[in-house]
């Protein structure tokens, strides 16, 4: 064959795999971008206003750890063609199984909640009303879902993905010194040393990357999707594609944040919109955009979650290919879910810091059980057969599975007794 | 009364249903549902303590 000859069938031969990712993808960037969620942001907006451009190196730790984690979701969701919840009732029986459900339920309820008051911190900046924030926000993740089509609702949500990427131009607009970036962010250091508020904002790093409500989502969004085994290779590119762009979209605030703001104390990132629309109008005003994009991404992948996971243990049609007719309670479910979560943020007085303090210390007793299950799971050969955990990936995500859980529980009892590692 | 009734049906049903686990409970799961029976009584234990010495201080 001529040079020209082999040059085509290798442009074929890459433009067939681009094809056939672009029809796989989805699933693994729509969980790994939501992951970004309103909490999310407000982390990694501290972590840049605290620490400047310091902990970039501890962010790009977190590529693998999220995509080790994930990508195990994949391959049980396209072998078993079972969500997480309903894997677990079945392999570990109706006591853990009720208990993971109940656990999400709760844990799903009360992040949805932060979601929306994410959401209408980040429109009421521009002067819009929290009651009409949150009626625009059922309205169009109702019309989202009840398109009847899974493919149509993953194409959307990833053009809200996409709209997560605003952070990218901002931290170009703040025009950083990218010596200072690579020079302070990317060698591994601990500003000031190991202090208790360090490592307080790197333990919520780890706890916004790995959050419960994603291996259910991104598992039962397999099985929706209806990936098969053949699929999984794509499926695990997918995701690791995904840990990259979420991480680098972390990086980006940080540097936004840590440009602007180093110095300041941040406790919301709706505060930093609005600190940073003192310096820069657009960068604030991006920086806005983002958190309530962050946040409608977070609500429109964790209502799901519950959804699907009561639908399959409740034996209800649970798709988002099926019409409301044909699956009443999946659709009745993410409504009341997504509904009752709204209204929080609008009652006076509604203890709101509590919300959040819930969130963290809930997700402390799920987050360990659903990822022991995981790996459990994962290692059942009879179910999984070819694609049950080798021995080097046991090791590799049981070293990531109990530092998560060792540094979870150390945040989760840190939330409670706020005085204890003092 | 009758919707309380078909949800306990069901309820009845799903434990029925998955009453048995399908995993095989070798020594490294068995361990595992023990370890993790622990730690999440410590957690209910540490989440009750908070309580109380919460609605004390109230």
């Amino acid at each position: 064959m001529d040079f020209f000859s082999v040059l085509y069938y290798r442009f074929k031969k890459v433009w067939k795999a681009v094809r056939l990712y672009l029809v796989i993808a989805g699933p693994g960037l729509v969980v790994m971008i939501a992951d970004n969620d309103a909490g999310g942001i407000t982390t990694y907006a501290a972590t840049g206003a605290k620490y400047g451009y310091h902990l970039i190196w501890f962010l790009l730790l977190l590529i693998p750890v999220a995509y080790y984690v994930q990508e195990m979701t994949v391959r049980l969701g396209a072998v078993t063609k079972r969500g997480h919840a309903e894997a677990i009732f079945e392999s570990f029986g109706a006591f853990w199984g009720w208990f993971s459900l109940i656990d999400l339920m709760i844990v799903d309820w009360l992040t949805l909640v932060t979601e929306f008051v994410g959401m209408t911190a980040a429109l009421g900046i521009f002067g819009v009303p929290a009651w009409l924030t949150v009626i625009i926000v059922v309205l169009l993740m109702s019309i989202i879902v009840l398109n009847g089509r899974y493919w149509t609702w993953e194409k959307i949500a990833l053009g809200f993905c996409l709209l997560n990427l605003i952070y990218i131009p901002a931290a170009f607009m703040v025009n950083p010194s990218l010596s200072d970036i690579a020079g302070q962010g990317l060698i591994p250091n601990l500003p000031g040393g190991l202090t208790n508020e360090l490592f307080f904002l790197l333990m919520a790093n780890i706890g916004t990357t790995i959050a419960p409500w994603m291996l259910f989502f991104q598992q039962s969004s397999v099985v929706d999707k209806g990936l098969q085994e053949k699929d999984i290779k794509m499926g695990k590119l997918d995701t690791f594609i995904g840990s990259i762009i979420t991480v680098s979209i972390a990086i980006f605030i940080v540097i936004v944040t840590g440009t602007l703001l180093h110095g300041t104390p941040i406790d919301d990132a709706a505060t930093a919109a609005k600190l940073l629309m003192k310096t820069n109008h657009y960068v604030g005003a991006f920086m806005a955009i983002g958190l309530f994009d962050a946040g409608l991404l977070g609500a429109i992948c964790i209502s799901l979650a519950s959804s699907w996971a009561f639908g399959e243990i409740f034996g209800w049609a649970h798709s988002l290919n099926t019409k409301v007719k044909e699956a009443p309670w999946f659709y009745i479910s993410f409504f009341i879910t997504l509904a009752t979560a709204g209204v929080v943020p609008l009652i006076p007085g509604a203890p709101l810091v509590l919300i959040t303090l819930f969130v963290q210390v809930i997700a402390v007793t799920l987050l360990p059980a659903a990822l022991v299950f995981l790996i459990l799971l994962l290692n059942d050969k009879k179910t999984m057969g070819e694609y049950a955990n080798t021995r080097l990936q046991n090791i590799v995500s049981t070293l990531i599975v109990v530092s998560i859980i060792i540094l979870s529980t150390l945040y989760g009892v840190s939330a409670l007794f706020p005085n204890l590692f003092q | 009364m009758r919707t309380i009734n078909q949800f306990l049906n069901k309820i009845r049903e799903i434990n029925q249903r998955y009453s048995k686990p399908t995993v095989e409970m070798s020594r490294a799961v068995k361990i595992s549902l023990a370890v993790l029976r622990v730690y999440l009584f410590l957690l209910v234990v540490l989440m009750v303590y908070k309580f109380i010495t919460v609605m004390n201080v109230l």
